[in-house]
């Protein structure tokens, strides 16, 4: 399914301050939308999507709104727009946020991500929606984040982003 | 094609000139990350490195649950200090990080990293400094580096005389009510115009602070005199270059604001850019349990000198938890050695020491259902400072203290003189 959520979701509703209070991520997610959304962490299924208005993520830089989504196992963020410090936050820890008009786009509405033709299918509604996936999210998605891909590669490799 | 102020300091630390819309990997002055931010840095660190690129170069704080109030919290600042202990770099536990660092650190010019979203204020003291989250911090601990898109810059003039009762956090709240919440997002903003130019430094700290609610990746203001008397107040006055945007830079949007006739202003919960004139709100008599006097927004000693002015010899209102919390170590001290804190307390207010504490929810004044908050901080997000069913209103400390003076949102005007 989806959840779908308005504009301007800040990451104090993903993971409110009092619940920052660890660095294991797997406890994190228990706290994704504690309190705005009660059901999320019990309901969310891997597969699902987040889908939102413009600016998700605004606020607080904390990483622990992203690291909190990446571990509830979602398959992608689709909102209108972002904010920027929780897409670079998304970009480095490989969670795939992609940008789409989600005006149409309905909680029971079944979704598939195609990702190389960079379209959304809602197949409920039997219409496809176009997609934008910024060329380094992509890779450092499918690097499974910066982390592993500095790794694999050397810090010089700081370099190369900018040919992404 | 000339520059802005944002694409000199880039090009000055990448080493070639560079434009809004280029891709730059830079070299850091300054990489800051405090007691939530550096916790999660420290995993991704070991990840890709085993020491710090500099150890003089990083900046530890302890701010945002200092003291610590829980064993949970403890455990994560335990985890910091031995990381900051075997790397050389200092913990310090003198306040609010963006206010330590514009007391000590920052000069004008700098490029600065900092794991967190107010990392804009101390573009108040002519620097660019940016916030982004843990990993990216933990990568620019190990290089010295980050990579960035140099970003477009928007101007805001602002001219005018600044009407009596009110102050830079009035002017920056109508600034934020025309930007909306992501208005500057992935932008610069410089502020400029003659209201800005006689603003002192502190009172600039809360207009690059604010421009974070805003979207924007930095805030500055061109360094001059003010920043020259700033930096020799905190006994570091170094020779610098009075950078500014050439007359042929190009700016994505130029915003002239004239506030001659601003009246204080509020920002009602739950968005920074729903604000209206205190005195609107103040018809409405709205009961208040709690006024926050505080965070990187609003507690320096010239906002304590407005609050003790307004609360010399009263009391605050009866049942009404007001809290002061001094933005930093030598806030705190001054606040102290010019009688202010005695007069606090002698009023009922509670005084805490520096830190973030109420600003997010933390510890030192969380929010219960229903309650409602004056608040001199930057956010007025639904359970930002506890209950999601809290109100939290954001004004200047004139604002907020008056409100304590009365039990009701209150316009400060007739409390001074």
């Amino acid at each position: 399914m989806n959840w779908k959520f308005g504009d301007n979701i800040n990451t104090d509703l993903i993971t409110p301050g009092r619940y920052n209070i660890t660095t294991d991520p797997q406890e994190l997610a228990k706290a994704c939308f504690i309190e705005y959304r009660p059901e999320f962490r019990q309901k969310v299924r891997p597969g699902d999507f987040v889908v939102a208005g413009e600016n998700f993520g605004c606020g607080s830089s904390r990483e622990t709104a992203a690291i909190a989504l990446k571990y509830s196992n979602i398959t992608a963020i689709v909102a209108k727009s972002y904010a920027r410090i929780f897409f670079r936050n998304a970009i480095n820890l490989g969670l795939l946020c992609v940008i789409a008009d989600t005006s149409s786009v309905e909680e029971a509405d079944q979704l598939e991500l195609d990702i190389e033709s960079q379209i959304l299918r809602n197949k409920t509604k039997d219409r496809e929606i176009k997609v934008e996936i910024p060329s380094m999210m992509l890779r450092l998605y499918r690097e499974g984040g910066i982390i592993a891909y500095l790794k694999k590669n050397g810090l010089f490799a700081l370099a190369n982003l900018e040919k992404f | 094609m000339g520059q802005t102020i944002a694409e000199k300091i880039f090009s000055n630390h990448c080493g070639r000139k560079v434009h809004a819309g280029d891709f730059v990997l830079a070299d850091l002055d300054l990489v800051m990350a405090h007691d939530t931010t550096c916790a999660w840095a420290l995993e991704p660190f070991y990840q890709i490195a085993t020491k710090v690129f500099d150890p003089k170069k990083i900046f530890i704080p302890f701010d945002h649950a200092f003291p610590s109030p829980s064993v949970a919290m403890s455990k994560l600042q335990s985890e910091i200090k031995k990381f900051a202990d075997e790397q050389g770099i200092p913990v310090v536990y003198d306040g609010v990080c963006h206010q330590v660092m514009s007391e000590r650190l920052i000069n004008p010019g700098n490029l600065i990293l900092g794991a967190d979203s107010h990392s804009p204020t101390g573009g108040g003291v002519g620097a660019l400094t940016i916030g982004v989250g843990s990993t990216d911090a933990a990568i620019a601990m190990a290089t010295g580096k980050c990579w960035f898109r140099v970003p477009q810059t928007i101007k805001i003039n602002i001219r005018g005389k600044l009407p009596h009762g009110c102050f830079s956090k009035d002017v920056v709240l109508t600034v934020a009510k025309e930007m909306g919440p992501d208005g500057a997002n992935y932008r610069v903003i410089e502020y400029d115009g003659e209201t800005v130019e006689r603003f002192n430094v502190p009172a600039r700290l809360t207009l690059t602070n604010m421009s974070a609610e805003m979207g924007a990746k930095a805030a500055l203001v061109a360094p001059d005199d003010q920043t020259r008397a700033y930096l020799k107040e905190n006994d570091r006055l170094i020779e610098f270059e009075a950078v500014r945007s050439d007359p042929d830079a190009s700016f994505e949007q130029v915003l002239d604001f004239d506030i001659s006739n601003l009246r204080p202003m509020i920002a009602c919960p739950p968005d920074i850019d729903n604000d209206v004139p205190v005195e609107q709100v103040q018809a409405e008599k709205i009961p208040v349990n709690q006024v926050f006097i505080g965070s990187c927004t609003n507690c320096r000693i010239e906002d304590l000198e407005v609050v003790y002015g307004m609360w010399k010899g009263k009391r605050v209102k009866e049942g009404l938890r007001a809290i002061v919390t001094p933005a930093s170590r030598k806030v705190y001290l001054q606040a102290l050695q010019r009688g202010y804190i005695e007069e606090f307390i002698n009023v009922g207010a509670v005084v805490s020491s520096p830190g973030c504490g109420p600003c997010l929810g933390r510890s030192g004044g969380v929010l219960y259902d229903d309650e409602v908050c004056v608040s001199t901080s930057n956010r007025n997000f639904e359970g930002r400072m506890g209950s999601p069913k809290a109100k939290i209103y954001l004004a200047s400390p004139a604002t907020a203290a008056a409100s304590a003076l009365t039990g009701i949102i209150t316009d400060p005007r007739n409390f001074i003189r």
